[in-house]
């Protein structure tokens, strides 16, 4: 019975297999990575890179039909560009790094609406924006799966930088210039993990599977490591169970598994030790010292 | 004697109008120094100019053969995040860096040196405390032993002791004067004259221009102090180009 319900679906379909394994492989690249835009307060970050990374992505399509490898590159080359020069005017100029983003993106977005009306075409975005996990091919999987390696290397090396940025960003910058770099390698991890994710999620939901996680962990552990990997888990628990109940349900996967990370959320804010609301709302005696 | 600091003509300010105005003279190597002067007097910008934080208008600052990244600096507002989730033992070992770099990994040694560093600011036991729960006196202890695990050769505290009780205070200003016997240069804005004139040999008093320099109780007179406090604080808008 349980068999039947739980491993049955995986152990009988192929494709969703390979949904499993992507879904895997995107929680354990994209919510480390959710978890610094959070503690760095760029929590809605994520969302404005996705629709940076739209346009590059339609140009690769118009330019080359629909070709992962080109949607990808153009979508990399076009968040990679916004990152990179928003990271530079945030350390550079007086404004905020999310007032730069704010800009950057909203450029993007409307030169990527520009040059889609100026061609004409009746592009099929659709796939674009929902993307869909269950349509995940071999080439799409090594894609995913290569990100999510590239993207959790890149972090091991920038993340003494990365943490004492967040902390403490003017001792940084008087004992090293490390910081600049390590910066520009972070928001390039967040495009390149935004790309992962649309392939299976689409566009929009991908920042789901980055932030929902992050944010449940805040509910969870006081310690960063400790953070990201019970970030880590709720991602993977989301896809597995988001798999599943899109499968016995017959409803669209990505959401699906949203909507599981979302209702982890939810149960999160509720009875998260960490400053959970039912524990706010039943105070417990103060200890002796 | 030579000197770990020489200002030349140094002019230091914000979008062309200067905060520090022709300051010249150097701090001898191991010399412990007090900068004293009315808020906004420049001590600050002072600081920052000479931790390469901010560009001289003009003149210059030479740093006796160290780099900026040579000299410990705790800034008066630093903008350290309290919320982020990382403990005491993690944030002290931060000083590590220039010998730890990016991968360095933190050894024995290296561990045995932190612990040491948090026991000498009294905060043994503190190691596994997120620094969101530090008091204001506990978080300053803590970037004290991370300065002294940063181990330089010139350290530059900008009002380290303000809003710190009497106990924690004496105890920091005990970790400056062992800095000091150590033949290492240190320099300290502060406003407590007391403080001053009970350990600091050299001081600076400072009001936009210099007003006195040289051995403490030679500068901290009444009359020397009295001109400080008649400096005028604000920017004059249409201030004509400075011709010195």
């Amino acid at each position: 019975m349980l068999y039947v319900w739980l491993i049955a679906p995986f152990a009988e379909f192929e494709f969703m297999r390979r949904a499993l394994v992507g879904s895997f492989a995107l929680a354990l690249g994209a919510p480390p990575v959710g978890v610094f835009l959070m503690l760095r307060r760029m929590s809605l970050i994520g969302d404005a890179m996705a629709h940076a990374i739209l346009p590059g992505a339609a140009i690769g399509f118009l330019l080359a039909g629909l070709s992962l490898f080109a949607m990808a590159g153009g979508g990399l080359i076009a968040g990679f560009l916004i990152a990179i020069g928003a990271g530079i005017i945030a350390r550079t100029t007086a404004l905020k790094e999310d007032a730069a983003l704010a800009a950057f993106f909203l450029i993007s977005l409307a030169l990527g609406v520009t040059i889609v009306s100026v061609r004409g075409t009746n592009v099929d975005l659709l796939h674009f924006l929902f993307g869909s996990v269950l349509a995940i091919d071999d080439p799409t999987l090594m894609l995913i799966v290569s990100i999510t390696s590239v993207s959790l290397v890149i972090l091991a090396l920038i993340w003494r930088p990365l943490v004492i940025e967040c902390v403490d960003p003017g001792y940084l910058r008087s004992v090293s210039r490390a910081g600049g770099p390590a910066h520009i390698a972070f928001l390039a991890l967040v495009v390149m993990n935004l790309v992962g994710g649309f392939q299976a999620l689409g566009t929009v939901l991908a920042v789901g599977i980055m932030m929902l996680p992050a944010v449940i962990s805040r509910f969870w552990a006081r310690d960063i490591t400790l953070m990201i990997g019970v970030a880590v888990g709720a991602a993977a628990v989301s896809g597995y169970a988001g798999l599943l109940i899109s499968y016995h349900a017959n409803l669209p996967s990505g959401p699906a598994i949203i909507l599981v990370a979302g209702a982890l959320y939810l149960l999160s804010v509720l009875f998260g030790p960490v400053s959970g609301l039912v524990w706010l709302a039943v105070p417990r005696r103060h200890l002796e010292a | 004697m030579t000197a770990a600091l020489r200002f030349s003509n140094l002019t230091l300010g914000y979008e062309r109008h200067p905060a520090v105005h022709h300051l010249d003279g150097e701090v001898g190597k191991g010399s412990l120094l007090a900068v004293v002067g009315p808020n906004g007097a420049g001590k600050s910008t002072l600081f920052k100019g000479i931790v390469g934080a901010l560009r001289p208008l003009a003149g210059g600052i030479e740093r006796g053969g160290l780099t900026v990244r040579d000299i410990a600096y705790l800034p008066q507002i630093a903008d350290i995040d309290r919320t982020f989730p990382i403990n005491v033992y993690d944030m002290v070992s931060m000083g590590l860096w220039r010998r730890s770099g990016l991968f360095g990994g933190i050894g024995r040694k290296a561990r045995d040196e932190i612990e040491t560093a948090i026991a000498a600011v009294g905060l043994t036991g503190f190691e596994d405390r997120a620094i969101a729960t530090l008091s204001g006196g506990q978080m300053q202890r803590t970037l004290f032993a991370r300065l002294l695990l940063q181990d330089a050769d010139l350290i530059v505290l900008d009002e380290p002791f303000n809003a710190i009780d009497a106990k924690t205070s004496a105890d920091l200003l005990e970790l400056v004067r062992r800095w000091h016997r150590e033949r290492r240069t240190v320099l300290a804005a502060l406003h407590d004259i007391e403080t001053v004139k009970a350990g600091f040999p050299q001081t600076l008093l400072l009001a936009r221009t210099p007003v006195a320099w040289g051995p403490t109780a030679e500068v901290l007179t009444p009359e020397n102090l009295l001109k400080a406090r008649r400096m005028c604080e604000a920017f004059d808008e249409h201030a004509h180009e400075c011709a010195a």
